[in-house]
């Protein structure tokens, strides 16, 4: 199944990779592409097989099935290759506490083959993408865990590879800091594709464009930003009268499918149709309910991610990208 | 790429006070024990007048003094030995060697590049010490080379299978321990027993005909085995770490 890169944007394709400790399958049946300048979450709950698939793509971790192909190299087969097109940032920065970051950083340039003649550059552009000019000359070790991630993402970029992976990389950050590494991993989109695993929504939210959600090692849900935001606008309204009606009138208007009253006022109104909250309004005017409160409920990502994480029934998910996932 | 590898090495080595307080205590004691042969060779020189055939200066005062260094450098090589690996692996810089662009061949030659570096300087420097005899007495040179030959190969030994024993777990600890009993048995197995193969398999019952002098190629070949056997067992143990952990 050699496909030589007659799709000239296809960066990594992943086919069927599984990977077994053990007797534990922790990551099962995966497979996904990525085209270059893309932004790819990977997300999942603690636990579900994102690092183990990080390990895998980035060559760490043998697979025990599965194919995988960065850049049109094969990873088994040409790993060297393969590798020359990757950053790669595990859960723990591999850095030496006991280097400067500009000893370390000159290392790790070396060892993804920077010629010399461009070392000073790559160094230079490394540490300014990443906020690092202050502190070339001190030791890592006494670097805080912010500037710690922030010397592991510029090893990642130093040698201006195609393909970023980051590993979890705003655990334990304060805010601040989780901000600004955000900035840099859109800024890293602009001109490179990454892919970023992570637990933490609105991280994907910020900084994605595509998001793929794993659950116990398989692949559950993958879908643009987009769709993702789509999936979670309302079909909710929180509304509220002074005069409210018998619940039955409320029943009766077309499209409701559920309502729940909250307290003597207020009700919990889920719908089928797209033109219901105007129906609503009008028949709240006409028949003088008093409305006073009307909110649009959009259930948030984070939402639609436990729904999908903690379901029982396996993925029975029939959204027409997990199809295509599960084809590929 | 082994270069880069083996110059990160060497910095790690000298960065942390644990080479220098190395070289520094093997000079030390190798000083005082030369210093004790010189006085030792005085007060034998009259009776070695009268000797035919009499050991000369490099076969008292040096040989002695090497051959207490194998024994000294046996103890001491597995705390050098211990943190190739084994530290990588404990802070998961491992991670950066195997998804940098290099094969992990390469990765097993550097760090044993940087070893044998080391084996290197501590070698050099040892041999100051007779040839700080030169100016006053004759020596014997092709004696010197072979003795200096040996202790490169000897300590390029203990290196190879620290390394081995350094890649098989995590911890700085075991990989000591186990180096040092592992070349403490390879030294005792020909203790009070007439095999052969025992004989064979002894690191410095290989080592002592180049003491003397005795440039013979089974033993040579015998080091060099070794040290491709245990860097051949390294990468294997790497490769292997990738596929189940």
């Amino acid at each position: 199944m050699e496909a030589p890169s007659n799709d000239n944007n296809l960066l990594v394709q992943v086919e069927k990779l599984s990977r077994r400790y053990g007797d534990t399958l922790a990551v099962n049946q995966v497979s996904f592409k990525l085209k270059k300048g893309e932004v790819l979450g990977f997300l999942g709950p603690n636990g579900a097989g994102k690092s183990t698939s990080m390990q895998m793509i980035t060559g760490n971790l043998a697979p025990t099935t599965g194919q995988i192909t960065i850049n049109g190299f094969d990873m088994i087969d040409q790993p060297i290759q393969a590798k020359s097109c990757i950053g790669y940032l595990p859960e723990n920065p591999p850095v030496y506490r006991e280097l400067t970051v500009d000893e370390y950083l000159t290392y790790c340039a070396r060892l993804h083959r920077v010629p010399s003649s461009q070392l000073l550059t790559a160094l230079d552009d490394a540490k300014q993408h990443c906020g690092l000019e202050q502190v070339g000359k001190r030791l890592i070790g006494n670097l805080s865990k912010g500037f710690q991630q922030r010397v592991g993402i510029a090893q990642a970029i130093i040698h201006q590879p195609p393909l970023v992976i980051l590993d979890e990389p705003t655990v334990g950050l304060d805010p601040i800091q989780v901000r600004e590494i955000r900035k840099l991993i859109q800024s890293l989109g602009q001109d490179r594709s990454v892919i970023l695993s992570t637990h933490i929504l609105p991280e994907v939210q910020a900084t994605c464009d595509r998001v793929q959600i794993i659950r116990r090692g398989e692949l559950i849900y993958h879908a643009s930003i987009d769709e993702l935001n789509q999936r979670g606008q309302g079909n909710n309204l929180t509304v509220a009268f002074n005069s409210p009606p018998e619940l039955k009138e409320l029943e009766s208007i077309s499209g409701v499918s559920f309502i729940n009253k909250i307290d003597s006022h207020r009700f919990h109104i889920q719908f089928d149709q797209q033109s219901f909250a105007e129906k609503l309004v009008q028949q709240a005017v006409t028949n003088n309910w008093g409305l006073f409160e009307l909110i649009p409920q959009n259930s948030s990502l984070e939402e639609i991610f436990v729904e999908l994480t903690t379901s029982e029934d396996s993925p029975q998910e029939t959204d027409s990208a997990t199809l295509e996932v599960s084809a590929a | 790429m082994i270069l880069t590898i083996a110059r990160r090495e060497i910095t790690s080595m000298f960065i942390s006070p644990l080479a220098w307080v190395i070289l520094t205590v093997i000079q030390a004691i190798l000083g005082r024990m030369f210093l004790a042969q010189i006085e030792n060779f005085f007060m034998l020189q009259p009776q070695l007048i009268e000797l035919e055939n009499a050991p000369g200066v490099t076969d008292i005062i040096v040989a002695p003094i090497f051959s207490l260094a194998a024994i000294i450098l046996l103890m001491i090589m597995p705390l050098l030995t211990m943190r190739t690996l084994a530290e990588e692996k404990k802070n998961k810089t491992i991670n950066l060697l195997f998804s940098a662009p290099i094969s992990i061949t390469q990765l097993v030659l550097g760090k044993y590049l940087g070893l044998l570096f080391f084996v290197l300087i501590l070698s050099s420097m040892l041999m100051l010490m007779p040839l700080s005899l030169l100016p006053g007495t004759s020596l014997d040179i092709g004696k010197l080379f072979s003795i200096y030959l040996g202790m490169i190969l000897l300590l390029g030994s203990f290196a190879a299978i620290g390394l081995y024993l350094s890649s098989l777990t995590d911890s700085q600890t075991i990989a000591a321990v186990s180096t040092f009993g592992a070349l403490l048995m390879l030294w005792i197995i020909e203790w009070n027993t007439d095999q052969t193969l025992f004989h064979y398999l002894s690191l410095l019952a290989h080592h002592q005909p180049l003491l003397e002098g005795v440039f013979s190629s089974v033993d040579i070949s015998y080091f060099l085995l070794i040290i491709f056997l245990f860097c051949g067992l390294t990468i294997r143990q790497l490769d292997g770490d990738r596929l189940q952990h």
